[in-house]
């Protein structure tokens, strides 16, 4: 098993805390059918480097660990890396943790992927069409009665009061009605920013959500759009069950 | 944020996304870093493909570093090009932008970088 990313330095009075979505994401993207998935799509010899973006980046937690093992799950260290947060406070803790985790495989005499960068931004808003291999994302996906507002750029920039914490930390899990909203704004812009030829997503939900009819909904763009769970966790029944769905597209 | 990013990001603002002025953003009053990174000519030799070198083109000569060639070098013309290897390394993988903005081409909006974040929230009137 890949060593789980140290987030010891996080402050998660406001950054979400690594939990068992989390770490369903990293055992998931580690797993041998997905590692089958990603080293067959991304590791032909000369290929362009795959760009992996995470989008909620939180801790880092999930970024951290694609980009330290890049070369077990991916079957190749040259990717690229970057990670969009709503969270200033987030986006700095996953540069620590991106960092901090670089060095480990470093002192093991291990590579690494090569991270360029957080940035602060509302989800794939700010990204290039058609330039995404691999978006990773662990939404806000609790179902809540009232949404918080995205922050405006001035926001949380340097201290941050109780009621500014507690308003980061429900960006990291309110996902409004069926804990779908934000979820539903992402998806519709995947097949923009996902590269047309080998672009997928990871994209985690509960059972709250209705990951049925989010893949029937995924499939029903046609071009070949696939949705299929890669994995579950959780106590049936459990309101929280949790599973991981992977969206790409098959070309013809 | 690495100078590389710029090839991948565009203007958030949904009315931009269309025209091709709002890629790439413009850096304006930037302080850079420079990481020092060991010499990663695979790395290199696999982002090349994917970089939009027009945008590349202007990217480094907004920001001063040597003027790029028109037109981005092969495979195997960057393997026996020591120098361009040296500078792409230095401007891709080593430079940071740590503080200043990015400006938008199209609406001229400018997007504060600050300890090396770029922030790309929108205030209300732009959303």
């Amino acid at each position: 098993m890949l060593p789980t990313p140290s987030t010891s330095h996080v402050d998660f009075e406001r950054i979400y805390e690594p939990a068992e979505d989390s770490y369903l994401l990293l055992d998931t993207l580690s797993s041998e059918t997905e590692k089958d998935f990603l080293r067959t799509r991304y590791s032909a010899a000369h290929s362009p480097s795959p760009l992996v973006v995470e989008v909620g980046t939180g801790s880092g937690v999930v970024l951290s660990f694609l980009n330290a093992h890049a070369q077990t799950i991916l079957g190749r260290a040259d990717i690229l890396t970057f990670g969009i947060d709503v969270n200033r406070f987030a986006c700095k803790a996953t540069e620590q943790t991106v960092s901090v985790t670089s060095q480990e495989q470093i002192t093991h005499d291990l590579s690494h992927g090569f991270y360029m960068g957080n940035i602060l931004g509302d989800l794939t808003n700010t990204l290039k069409a058609g330039v995404v291999d691999i978006l990773v994302f662990n939404p806000p996906y609790v179902p809540t009665a009232e949404l918080p507002g995205i922050p405006s750029p001035g926001e949380n920039t340097t201290e941050t009061s109780f009621a500014d914490d507690s308003k980061l930390l429900a960006l990291s899990y309110a996902g409004g009605v069926d804990g779908m909203e934000i979820t539903d704004r992402l998806l519709l812009s995947l097949p923009e920013v996902l590269s047309h030829q080998t672009g997928c997503a990871y994209i985690l939900l509960c059972a709250q959500n209705k990951p049925d009819k989010v893949k029937e909904r995924i499939k029903g763009w046609g071009s070949g759009w696939k949705a299929e769970t890669v994995s579950t966790s959780g106590k049936k029944g459990g309101w929280e069950k949790l599973q991981i769905i992977r969206i790409w597209r098959e070309n013809a | 944020m690495k100078v590389l990013t710029l090839n991948f990001l565009t203007c958030a603002v949904k009315a931009c996304k269309t025209t091709s002025t709002s890629f790439p953003l413009h850096p304006k009053d930037c302080e850079l870093v420079s990481d020092t990174i060991a010499p990663n000519p695979q790395l290199l030799l696999n982002v090349l493909p994917r970089i939009d070198w027009n945008a590349l083109i202007i990217t480094a000569g907004e920001l001063g570093f040597p003027t790029l060639p028109p037109t981005p070098p092969t495979r195997e013309e960057l393997e026996s090009n020591e120098k361009m290897m040296t500078e792409l390394h230095t401007l891709l993988l080593e430079t940071q932008i740590s503080e200043g903005s990015l400006v938008c081409g199209n609406c001229g909006h400018e997007y504060k970088i600050k300890e090396g974040i770029a922030n790309f929230l929108l205030p209300n009137h732009l959303v």
